[in-house]
Order: structure tokens, then C-alpha cells, then sequence
């Protein structure tokens, strides 16, 4: 990115982040909650991305890590304890059980792993239905409770949607330090060619299992942020859809692209929203839609932006060659 | 002097055949020594098992006197054996830089300090002076993938000096590269044995290029070794010249 760039780029971000403060004042409670449940969604997505889109590892099994966060979120805060301590148990009860479904990923790999963790969400799924005693069974868990902090009740709409807010800003500056660290090249050596990454002394094995681990904590957080969202779980959220859904998220927002999760959550969670006009047809627009975008640009929407900006540095930079060439002075072809 | 390799008695068998049927060698230090021979002889084979790419069916390696054998990749690594592959392996969507530091980072410190340090690992700086040293500068930011061949050859055995090895095993860093490349790859390579007394075994078909850059040889046909000696000695030895050098 060229200097100009990367200020447009900032100045877009700062008033995307300004944007999700203020606009949320004059939305209704169903606004609010479509908005909360961006965040959530971004958030599952966010460890998605991790691990599908820079460690390159195929999984089928994010939705099941939401409902493992939601319902340990679920289980604690209607038990009396604090959404902060439910918070810290659904991210270790996810980072622990991602960590164990990493286990498959040092031996299978592509449609193979897939496979697996298909199989996990599917026994998951099992857990929350069949454990009566520990997850109320197909009745599920009511009356999730929303915290007070600091003497404020956000069990209103608004006031939790910040919450839900300051989860996704947290995630989000986690993330950013993660893939930027030499962690993140380590995963993405990892994505590219494992055999040539171990031989540079990568740990192939140990990175494997972190991007598992550290992804599907991500998915614990959004569901322990979901569970007092919705104030109502049960098991139907959390099928083979929702996986699906978070895959579909990473791939159409851009996967192994910072921002992919948040644009792609938001295809998937507002643009049924905003096809309600099509009313029994918006599934099919939907599809359509979808489609089209993945025909055009199989690296998804910000794949779009990142070859237009590729393509104009190229033509300013072959300009610049051609100028230098015909010894013009800089400043004729700016 | 210091014996940095030793390989004695290695056997790998796929099935019913002997891809490499009893190698023995050493390296001492500061040495290059060349591997050659025709196709299929087990050269590749013989580096994958030394690396632990292969579990070798017998035999055993020995880094400094310590036994190695079967070890993984990354941990030969970290005990400062590199090496490059016979066809060319960078990280494409890196940059030239990201590469390079990617190549040294796991060797200092522990995976937490690797999380909460600077992001270059503290490397940026060593990168810069090996994007230098292999004539890259004007290329430091651009997207591996987007070199020509020959620059991504020299960036693939730059990669391989970043950590500054005890040993590097060089799996036809000639192939495909142009003279001009060649000449380039030729002359760091020497400039890093003699400069830093950096140990290398290669693998190559360029007779030309391995000749004037190896102290010894050692010839291999079908799994075996066939003769060992100086680049001179080796020429003139007709078992050598029947089995590859006269075709």
C-alpha cells in the first residue's frame, strides 16, 4: 500500500469504528440486536479465520466451539457466577478441546480433516440435546442472565450491544497483535508448505495445534458473549448450519484477510436483513448473490479491493519505470 | 578437525527396492562436499533421511559426534542443520524480508517470547544485510512469489543462511538458474564457507559449477557410493566415467 493508501484506509476505518458507536442510538431493539449478533458472528469468525485462513487448516466444527462457549457462559452466569469468570471458563474449555481436535490435523489434512471435525460438531450437537442433567436437553437454558459492570445493568439492548462491541474491539487488538507477531508468518508458512516450513525450524506440529486451539477459543468467546445476547439457548443454534454459516463468512468476507470476517459477517448476518423485501424468495437471492461474489472473486470481497489495489501500484510503479526511462523528472506523471 | 557429519551404513528401502543400499560418509568442517550421479540413484533420498524428511530403514546419522538419526526436521534444524530443496521452495504470498526472517525466527527464544516480541524477531536487520549480501535490495518488500526464477533461487539458499548453520545441504541450488545467477550463487556460496567456515554438502548435475566449487566428491549409483575423492581424481576414474560422467 502506497502512504496515500494506507491514510485512506485508516480514515475508512475510524469511521467505520465511530460509525458502530453512533449508529446504534437510533436503532430499535431488533436493530440492536441484528448489530450485537454482527459482533458475535465476527468474533467466531475472527478464530475461523485463524485457522482456516492463515494456518490453512480445514474445519467444520466452529459452531460447535460457540455452543461449548454458550453453554459453559449459559451453565455459570444462571449458577451465579460472573460472565467474566464464564468468560474465562469458555475460553479454556474451547482452547483445550480445540487443541485435542488439532490432533487429527498432524495426520489428515483438506477434505479428510474436514471430515473430523464434522464429526465432532456433530457429537457436540449430541452432548447439548442428550445431556439432560448439565444443558436442560432440548429444553435448553432461559432467563441467561446480562451482567452489571461497574454498577451499570446492560440488560438493556443498547448497553449490552456494547458490550458486545467491546468483545469484538478486544478480539479484534488480540488478533492483530497475534498475526503480526512471528506467530502469524509462522502460520501462514504453515498454510503455504509445511514440509519447507519444518525445515526452517518451524514446529509445524505445536503451530498446528495453536491455530486450532487459539481459533476455536475465538468461537468459545462469541458464544459466551451469546448466550446472555439471546438469553435463551438450546441446542438448534449450534448445528452443522451454524459451522457452515462461519465457514461461508470467512470465505465470502476474504479468507486469510484481516478484515474478511467482519465484512463476511456481515453479508451473512445483515444482508438477509436487508432482503426482506424479496420476503419467501430471499433465500434464493441470497444463494444467487452469494454465488455470483464467489464466481467473480473466489478470494471473497476483500479479495476484490486487494486486486484493484495491486493492479493500480503495478501501473504507478511500471509508470515510474517508463518515466525514469524517458528521464522525465518525477513530478511529470504524478 | 572437527567431524560435523557422519553417516554410516544408511539404508532406505520403499517396498522391494533399495533407494539408498548402505552410504556411509563424513563431512568435516569447512568442507563442500558434492554428491553426484546420475538419476534416481538415491542422492535426494539419502539428504531426506539425513534431515528426517524419511525414516531411514538402517544406519545412523551423527551431528558432532551426537546421533541424530530420526530426528524431526525442525529440531535438526534448530541444532543448526539448513538445507534447500530440488524444487523451489519460498513462501510466495511473503515478502522477500518476511521470508527471510520467517527462516531464522524459530531459532532464538521460546514460542512465548516469539508471541509477545517485535514482530521482525528482533531478525529485520540480519534480513536486510542477507538481502544484501545476495544482491536483493531493490526487491526487499516484493512478494516472493513474483521473483524470477533465478531470484527466487537465490533468496531459497539465502534463506538457508539465515540462522547461520553449522551445516547446509544444498539440493541443486544450480538447476534452472541462468550464468549470470549462477555465477552470483556460486561466489556467496564460497564467500560464506570462507568468510564464516560454513560447512555444505550439494547435490548437483552442473559438473562445470560443481567441480569448481567442491573440495570433494563423492559419486553415487544405484544406492551406493561408487567413488569419493578430489574433483580431479574423480574425472579421471573410469568407474566414474562409465557409470555417468561419459553419457
Amino acid at each position: 500500500m502506497t502512504r496515500s493508501q494506507r491514510f485512506l484506509a485508516g480514515a475508512v476505518g475510524a469511521a467505520a469504528v465511530a460509525a458502530l458507536f453512533v449508529a446504534p442510538l437510533s436503532l430499535g431493539r431488533y436493530g440492536l440486536y441484528v448489530l450485537s449478533l454482527w459482533a458475535v458472528m465476527s468474533i467466531a469468525a475472527i478464530g475461523l479465520n485463524l485457522t482456516l485462513g492463515y494456518a490453512g487448516q480445514v474445519s467444520l466444527a466452529q459452531g460447535a466451539f460457540v455452543g461449548v462457549g454458550a453453554y459453559a457462559a449459559a451453565i455459570l452466569t444462571t449458577h451465579g457466577y460472573p460472565l467474566a469468570v464464564a468468560i474465562v471458563v469458555a475460553l479454556a474449555l474451547s482452547f483445550v478441546i480445540g487443541w485435542l481436535l488439532g490432533y487429527p490435523a498432524l495426520r489428515i489434512q483438506h477434505h479428510y480433516l474436514a471430515f473430523v471435525t464434522l464429526a465432532f460438531s456433530t457429537l457436540a450437537f449430541l452432548v447439548f440435546r442428550n445431556e439432560e442433567w448439565l444443558t436442560g436437553g432440548i429444553y435448553g437454558i432461559s432467563d441467561v442472565p446480562r451482567p452489571t459492570l461497574f454498577g451499570f445493568s446492560t440488560a438493556k439492548p443498547l448497553p449490552f450491544y456494547y458490550v458486545c462491541l467491546f468483545a469484538l474491539g478486544l478480539a479484534s487488538v488480540a488478533f492483530w497483535g497475534l498475526v503480526r507477531s512471528p506467530w502469524g508468518r509462522a502460520f501462514m508458512a504453515l498454510r503455504e508448505n509445511p514440509v519447507r516450513a519444518a525445515s526452517l525450524g518451524v514446529d509445524t506440529r505445536r503451530y498446528t495445534l495453536m491455530a486450532f486451539a487459539i481459533g476455536s477459543a475465538l468461537g468459545g468467546l462469541a458464544g459466551a458473549i451469546y448466550a446472555p445476547l439471546t438469553q435463551f439457548i438450546d441446542p438448534t443454534p449450534f448445528t452443522l448450519a451454524l459451522s457452515l454459516n462461519l465457514l461461508m463468512m470467512v470465505i465470502v468476507g476474504g479468507s486469510g484477510f484481516f478484515f474478511g470476517p467482519y465484512v463476511g459477517a456481515m453479508v451473512a448476518v445483515l444482508l438477509p436483513e436487508w432482503l426482506r423485501f424479496a420476503e419467501g424468495y430471499y433465500l434464493i437471492v441470497y444463494a444467487i448473490l452469494v454465488i455470483l461474489l464467489l464466481i467473480y472473486s473466489p478470494s471473497g470481497v476483500l479479495g476484490i479491493l486487494d486486486r484493484y489495489l495491486r493492479n493500480r501500484n503495478a501501473k504507478a510503479a511500471s509508470a515510474l519505470r517508463a518515466a525514469a526511462l524517458a528521464g522525465l523528472p518525477d513530478e511529470a506523471i504524478q | 578437525m572437527t567431524r560435523v557429519l557422519e553417516v554410516s551404513g544408511l539404508r532406505k528401502r520403499f517396498g522391494g527396492i533399495a533407494a539408498v543400499d548402505g552410504v556411509s560418509f563424513h563431512v568435516d568442517e569447512g568442507e563442500i562436499l558434492g554428491i553426484i550421479g546420475p538419476n534416481g540413484c538415491g542422492k535426494s533420498t539419502t539428504f531426506n533421511c539425513i534431515l528426517g524428511q524419511l525414516a531411514p530403514t538402517a544406519g545412523e546419522v551423527k551431528l558432532d559426534g551426537r546421533v541424530v538419526t530420526g530426528m524431526r526436521p525442525c529440531d535438526l534444524n534448530r541444532l543448526g542443520v539448513s538445507r534447500t530443496f530440488q524444487l523451489l521452495q519460498v513462501f510466495p504470498q511473503l515478502s522477500v524480508r518476511e521470508n527471510l526472517i520467517l527462516a531464522g525466527q524459530e531459532h532464538e527464544g521460546t514460542m512465548l517470547s516469539r508471541l509477545l516480541g517485535p514482530s521482525d524477531a528482533g531478525l529485520g536487520a540480519g534480513a536486510d544485510q542477507m538481502i544484501g549480501f545476495f544482491k536483493l535490495d531493490h526487491l526487499a518488500n516484493t512478494p516472493a512469489g513474483e521473483l524470477s526464477y533465478g531470484q527466487q533461487k537465490l533468496l531459497d539458499a539465502a534463506m538457508a543462511f539465515v540462522a547461520g548453520p553449522r551445516l547446509t545441504l544444498l539440493d541443486e541450488p544450480a538447476g534452472g538458474v541462468n550464468p549470470t545467477m549462477l555465477f552470483t550463487l556460486k561466489e556467496r556460496l564460497r564467500a560464506i564457507n570462507r568468510e564464516q567456515g560454513a560447512t555444505f554438502v550439494v547435490i548437483e548435475h552442473n559438473m562445470e559449477f560443481v567441480m569448481s566449487l567442491c573440495t570433494r566428491l563423492l559419486v553415487m549409483a544405484e544406492g551406493k557410493v561408487l567413488a569419493e575423492g578430489a574433483p580431479e581424481a574423480i574425472r579421471a576414474n573410469p568407474a566414474v566415467i562409465e557409470a555417468y560422467l561419459g553419457h
